[in-house]
């Protein structure tokens, strides 16, 4: 994402330095954000990726109604 | 006499296959849910377990086609807090079992910056970190969080928005738990670890 400029920047010269810095501020925090956003995902996601310990599905199966008899 | 046992007699045995396959696809996911609660692996699976069994017993209430990852992720919080109630002390030994994984971390493999964001997150009162986990990291709606937590979307909006915030304030004062850890770094770590985890994919 960008922060947008507009024409009233070109112009005031002074405030301009005010308004890029607290744009180079909200950035920052919008960079931080954003990369606590991928960790969080990652931490979530490595146990996601793991793979199902056999127990689930046994548990599972034998919940199962006997299907068709065997 | 005694009515058959749910399951026993299904009714319909395609819908329950149909049923289960679509659970099995979700265990993955209530097992990360599980454990960002827990924070402990062993009760984490348990857990999972015990609401797998719950959303396969009540399988006949779910609606076919709707979201079913939203329904059992349900039944997991509120069968972590049923647990959580039912004894004060059983609470207790959760807790200290949170802080214990939360804190024993010896693969010197693992990131850094992953370690201060689960010791980060487990500083977040319990009501903003499963809201952040469920949007920031499972991928929900704010409207299915909603639903999962029995709250208003207003509510899990300002919960998520609030718990960004304190993980961030925690994660750049470096104000977790840790003995020996470098204050201060953490929030430098995961920005660094972020944009190599970015430039990876």
């Amino acid at each position: 994402m960008q922060m947008q400029f507009g024409v009233e920047d070109m112009i005031e010269h002074v405030p301009m330095e005010d308004k890029r810095k607290s744009a180079a501020a909200l950035d920052e925090a919008r960079l931080r954000q954003q990369a606590i956003g991928v960790k969080l995902r990652q931490m979530f996601d490595e146990v996601v990726n793991e793979p199902v310990p056999d127990e689930f599905l046994d548990i599972l199966r034998k919940a199962e109604p006997p299907a068709g008899g065997r | 006499m005694s009515e058959p046992q749910v399951g026993r007699s299904p009714p319909d045995p395609v819908r329950d296959n149909q049923f289960k396959r679509e659970l099995v696809t979700l265990i993955p996911h209530l097992r990360a849910f599980a454990r960002t609660l827990t924070g402990d692996p062993t009760a984490a699976d348990d857990l999972a377990q015990d609401a797998m069994m719950k959303a396969w017993d009540a399988r006949a209430s779910f609606q076919l086609g709707t979201n079913m990852k939203a329904w059992t992720f349900m039944i997991l919080r509120n069968q972590f807090y049923s647990e959580k109630r039912r004894s004060w002390r059983q609470s207790q030994l959760d807790q200290e079992a949170a802080e214990r994984t939360l804190v024993a971390v010896d693969d010197p493999e693992a990131p850094v910056a992953l370690d201060e964001l689960r010791l980060g997150l487990g500083m977040l009162p319990a009501e903003q970190r499963e809201a952040l986990i469920l949007v920031g990291a499972g991928g929900f709606a704010y409207e299915e969080a909603a639903e999962i937590c029995g709250c208003a979307v207003g509510t899990v909006k300002s919960r998520v928005s609030r718990a960004r915030r304190a993980l961030q304030a925690i994660l750049e004062a470096g104000a977790y738990d840790r003995d020996g850890g470098s204050a201060g770094d953490a929030m430098h770590a995961i920005l660094a670890d972020a944009e190599r985890l970015s430039s990876l994919r």
